[in-house]
Order: C-alpha cells, then structure tokens, then sequence
C-alpha cells in the first residue's frame, strides 16, 4: 500500500489569500507540499463547479480562501464563497461524500503564519478522511481488470 | 316580515337579547357525547352552535350532530366551512339539514389545515364565507341553486356569519362587516371578545354605517379557567386580543380560584356589553366547560330564555 | 417564471442506477433563471452523479446539453442527433419540458431532476415567491394588482379571514397576508370603494377544474 499523499486544491484570492500564502514562502512557515495554490481574482470568483470539478478529477480537499470578513477587496466575494461552500459541503453530503473535504478560511494578506497553519490543519484532517472516494474506487476496478 | 321559522329569528324580531352556545362534536362516532353537552345546555341558550371540523380536526360532521340535538328537541345552528366542501356539497348538506327541521347556520371560512390533524388534506375552498351567504340567501329568497336552476323545497335558513373586530388590519374590520351585510346576512357572532374598548371602538364603526339596524350583531364570549389559558389565548391564537390587565387578574388570583374569577370576568363582560347600543345577544363559548354555561347565563341576569 | 427544486439526490441516483449512459438535460429558461436546471445546474449535478457512481465502482457516462427550452419540439428535435448514445435521460427542465422530452422519444425512459412547484416571481436574489396559478380568469384588475388566489392560504375572493394577524397570514408568518396586500394597495390608489364590491363565486372552468386545458389560436395554428 503506497503512503497516502493528499492532493489539496487550494483557490486563493489574489488580495489575500494568495498573498498570505506567499508571504508564508518568504518567510519560509513550514506547510505541506500536498497544497497546490491556484490564484483568482477574488473568492468569489470560485464557483460551485469549479470545487466539484477538482474532487471529481480526484483532488482529496479543496480549500477556498478569501479575505478577512468585512475587507473583502470586491465588498462580498468572501460571504458568496463561503454560502458556496456550504452548498457544496451538503451536495457531498448527499452523495455520500464527506462535506468536510471541503472548507472556507479568511486570512489577510500578511499572514504567513496563518496560512501555513491552516493548510497543516486542513492537510492532516484529509489525511484522516483518506484518500478521494473516487481515486479508491478507480483503482479497485483498475487492479480488478488487471488480476 | 319573518323570514325563516327560526327560534333565534324569533326572539331577535321580538327584541329580547338572544343567547346562543357552542358544542363541539366527538372525534368519533360518538353520538351519546354530543346529547351529554347538548343537554347541559338545554334551557339556558336559543340555540347551539354545532362546530364544523374545527381547528381543521375531523370530527363528527356538524350536519350529523345538529341532526341528534334536532331530535333532543333542542335547537342547532349549523356551522359550516368552506374549506372542506365544494358547492355542490354545501348545498346537499344545506337542503338535508333543513330536511331535518335545521334552520339556522352559520357560514365560515375555516381554519387552515395546517394547525389540524390532515396538514396534507387539499384546502376545497371552492367558494369563500361571503360567497356562501350569498348562495344561502338566494336559496332560501329565491328557491334556486348558485347554479342558477330552480330548486324545489327551498330551505328557509336564518343565516349568520362571524366576524373578528380583533384580526388585522383593524380599520378593515366594519367594511368587511359591510360585504357580508350585502352578501345577506342575517346575524352575526364575534370572535371572544377581551378588549372591550377595542370592541366598543368596532361597535362605533359598524352603527356610523348603520349596520346594526341591517344585521343582528351576538358578542362572543368565553369564559378564561386559568391564567394559562388566558396566557395560551393571547400568544397563540391567530386574531385574539387579550389585554395584559387580564392576564394580571388571573394571575393575581390563587390558583384554585382563577376559574371563578373567569367566571367572574364573564359576567361582568356580558353586563357591560349589554349597554352597548347594537348588542343584540351573546354567543358563549365555553369550550370543553360547557357546564358553566347556565351559572353564567343565571348570573348575568339572561335566565329565564323567552319563549316564542 | 415557472420554479422548480432539484430532487433529493438518493431519488436520482435510484433512478439512474439501471443505466449506464446518460443524456443530462437543462434548459434555458425559467429554471436556468431560478437556479434549479440551466447550464450550471446541469453542470454540477453532473459531476455529483459522476463522484457518486464512481465510489459505487459503477462509473456512469453523462453526457450535458443545455436546450434553450424543452417545451417546444423544434429544440428537442435537436436531440435526435445524440439520443442514440444514451440508455436513459434526465431532465432539468420544469415538467412541461420533461413531457415534451418523454413524448418525442417514446423509447428511452426519461427521469426528471427536479420538482416543479409554481409560477412565480423573485423577490430578491435567491428568493422566488409563489405568484399566479394559472385559474384562467384574472381577477388582478379589481384586487388591486395583487392576486388572491394564488398568494391567500385560502383563496378568498372576499377577504380577509380573521387570522390576518399584524400584514401576516395565519398560517405562516413569513407569508404575507394577501389581503393586507390588496387593502394597501386599494388606499394608496384611492380605490378603497373598491374593497366592498363583493367578488362573486368563481367559475372554476377556466381553471384546472374544467379538465387539462389547451390554447388554440386559428390564426396560427
């Protein structure tokens, strides 16, 4: 059995979130390589389906940041995605997905150390979960056709 | 000029003060239940109101029960819903119920079965309260269906109607009062009636218009047994008012002697409410207390009942 | 527009278990404008589905097209290029679209995704209220612009009940007294003379009561 090495998606906003997680590179907070950063223009940017797109295509979480509440650059990109996010927690639910796999978290721009902890947090508690319903499912099929 | 041989027509054109009460039928088909109540009141009141699935609970149907009482020589007054017939059905029963010597009803809307024990029933509503007066009226005047075709046997109904000067928006409350006037009322009785100030303020509107002289108008009241109830009535019931001062009554009284003091209250209601000009009676509500009904009725100086 | 709620998931997976490709199918209009079955809906509910069948080892093909109506047939005629490659279809569209769906292709089953409920208006972002229900007659000419029968719990035609308690029904306080509605809008037109003509009994034939109804118009058909 191959170690469990998580893939998170993380969609960053480019005012906070992103910068936040920048500033953890420089002043080099230690965080887990499984958090790939994408960079958009603000919380709000990120749609339902873009999350469900990254879980279907076999990502093990996916984190949406935004700013802190009230200093959203764009007035309320951050409350839209976090009301998205909660959308898309109770459709993982109903599937029988875990909705935890799935989480919002604010940040401003200037915390590195923030980041770093949240992505450590959100890195272990999908280690918990295990690995994406779907990629263990593809892979017992593909073994099955394989023996 | 009479319109319909009944007894409460009689002793409102005779100008005496009519009393009517109320009798819930059984949630069953329990019919020695509704002699029980029916012969408390037997002496005390003109006629008894017999409920039609209210709350929206199925109970025994109100045609049924009016039928037993009739047969007890008693007096009922039919109350009927909208909400769980169509026309058709309205007027079957209507023409089976005068086809049984019943010749007083009553025309409602009915509450919504939301608050009852069918929340899943369809709401018939086929035609509303006013527009059943109208039917009723035409009849009875006219001998023909709401339809239009002739009807043989046309049932001569003493109709009434409720009316609620304590539901929103208050300043509507005579003006609907004027609809079911058009509609061919004959008499109405109130919701129970708490804030007497507020009811006076009603009386008002409804003599600047003339009203009273056109429709005779029965206060509703019912007796409080406890400061839950009057509690109860005030926070939870749709379109009551009950003043806070009452509440602070009961409340101010032990708890073995809040039901007096109900009665109490009462009595004092039913002789304050007789000096309103357009008063023409009282309808008592003394649910699941029907009991009670004489001792108030004696104590408020209504006893004897004129004979007709 | 005409409103409608994505089912329950199980419901749509209990469907779509016996099959393996499936045709997704949103629509254009009102429930692309309430959320329920446009583009994105379709979007989404197919990748759930995916997820879902997926974990069950079962994967399931969905393929997504977004009419832009299904309750006329000239647009379902454009499926007939594709309703070969699926076993069974799915419809996003309100139930007049979903029928259209079924009586074109006789052979396939098709599922819907949604319950319809009425015929409505928004009222705000994300809030879309019951408005009109279709009775065949309008009475909005003389209540004032607000309708009684759709929008009072018990469609009286002379109300209001004495339940109206504070602008709200009885029922519900979050719905509005429509009543209320209509006396408000009789003071503010000067039109409260209006309130005590008695609107007769209706005449429920041009509603549903008559029986299915159908619109022929000589001119164009």
């Amino acid at each position: 059995m191959d170690k469990f090495e998580p893939v998170i998606v993380a969609f960053c906003c480019h005012y906070c979130a992103y910068t936040a997680a920048d500033m953890a590179g420089t002043q080099r907070v230690q965080y887990p390589p499984s958090v790939k950063v994408i960079r958009v223009p603000c919380a709000g940017k990120v749609d339902a389906i873009h999350i469900m797109k990254a879980l279907e295509k076999g990502a093990d979480g996916v984190m949406v940041g935004g700013c802190l509440e009230g200093d959203c650059h764009f007035r309320e990109g951050n409350t839209r995605a976090a009301k998205r996010v909660d959308y898309v927690r109770k459709l993982l639910d109903d599937i029988g997905f875990e909705g935890e796999r799935v989480e919002m978290f604010t940040a401003s721009a200037g915390m590195g150390e923030r980041f770093g902890q949240i992505a450590t947090e959100f890195t272990e508690k999908i280690l918990q979960l295990g690995p994406n319903p779907v990629k263990t499912a593809t892979s017992q099929a593909a073994q099955r056709a394989a023996s | 000029m009479m319109k319909t041989e009944s007894i409460l027509e009689k002793i409102l054109a005779a100008g005496h003060l009519a009393v009517t009460s109320e009798c819930g039928p059984p949630r069953g088909a329990l019919p020695d239940k509704v002699r029980e109540k029916a012969e408390m009141l037997r002496g005390s009141v003109d006629g008894i109101n017999v409920t039609d699935n209210q709350t929206a609970m199925v109970r025994m149907s109100s045609l049924a029960a009016c039928i037993i009482i009739r047969q007890m020589g008693l007096n009922p007054i039919l109350q009927m819903v909208s909400r769980d017939r169509n026309r058709l059905a309205m007027q079957s029963d209507i023409i089976g119920a005068y086809s049984f010597g019943i010749d007083t009803m009553l025309c409602l809307s009915g509450d919504h079965p939301r608050f009852g024990d069918h929340p899943m029933a369809a709401n018939v509503h086929d035609i509303d309260s006013v527009q059943m007066l109208d039917m009723v009226r035409t009849m009875r005047d006219e001998g023909k269906f709401q339809g239009g075709d002739k009807l043989d046997g046309p049932p001569k109904m003493f109709i009434g109607a409720a009316a609620n000067p304590f539901a929103d928006p208050f300043e509507l409350r005579v003006a609907r009062l004027a609809k079911k006037v058009n509609a061919g009322v004959d008499f109405i009785q109130t919701q129970c009636i708490y804030n007497l100030d507020k009811f006076e303020l009603w009386m008002q509107g409804v003599r600047d218009r003339g009203l009273d002289e056109k429709v005779a108008i029965m206060a509703g009241i019912t007796p409080m047994k406890s400061v839950g109830m009057a509690r109860y009535m005030k926070n939870k019931v749709p379109g009551m008012d009950v003043p806070d001062e009452l509440i602070k009554r009961m409340a101010g009284v032990p708890k073995e002697k809040q039901a007096e003091e109900g009665i109490k209250i009462c009595v004092e209601s039913i002789q304050r409410l007789k000096e309103v000009k357009g008063v023409r009676g009282f309808h008592i509500m003394a649910i699941e207390w029907e009991q009670k009904v004489p001792e108030i009725m004696e104590r408020a100086g209504l006893l004897p009942r004129p004979q007709v | 527009m005409i409103t409608a709620e994505r089912k329950p998931m199980e419901e749509l997976i209990a469907y779509l278990r016996p099959f393996r490709r499936i045709l997704l199918l949103g629509c254009n209009e009102c429930v692309t404008v309430c959320a329920a079955g446009g583009r994105k809906e379709v979007g989404l509910l197919s990748s759930a589905l995916q997820m879902r069948f997926a974990k069950e080892g079962k994967p399931i093909e969905i393929e997504e097209i977004t009419l832009e109506r299904q309750c006329d047939p000239e647009y379902v005629e454009e499926l007939v290029s594709r309703i070969d490659q699926a076993d069974a279809v799915m419809s996003m569209a309100c139930g007049c679209g979903i029928q259209e769906v079924a009586r074109r292709f006789q052979d396939k089953p098709v599922f819907p995704a949604v319950n319809t409920t009425f015929m409505g208006a928004s009222e705000r972002q994300g809030v879309w209220a019951e408005r009109c229900q279709g009775c065949g007659n309008c009475v909005l000419g003389v209540t004032a612009g607000v309708c009684p029968i759709a929008r009072c719990s018990k469609q009286l035609l002379n109300g209001p009940c004495g339940g109206s308690t504070k602008g709200k029904c009885e029922v519900d306080p979050d719905i509005d007294c429509a009543w209320q509605l209509i006396w408000d809008r009789l003071k503010a037109l000067g039109m409260t003379e209006q309130y005590e003509e008695n609107i007769p009994a209706k005449d429920w034939r041009t509603g549903r009561g008559g029986g299915p109804r159908k619109i022929v118009r000589e001119d164009l058909a």
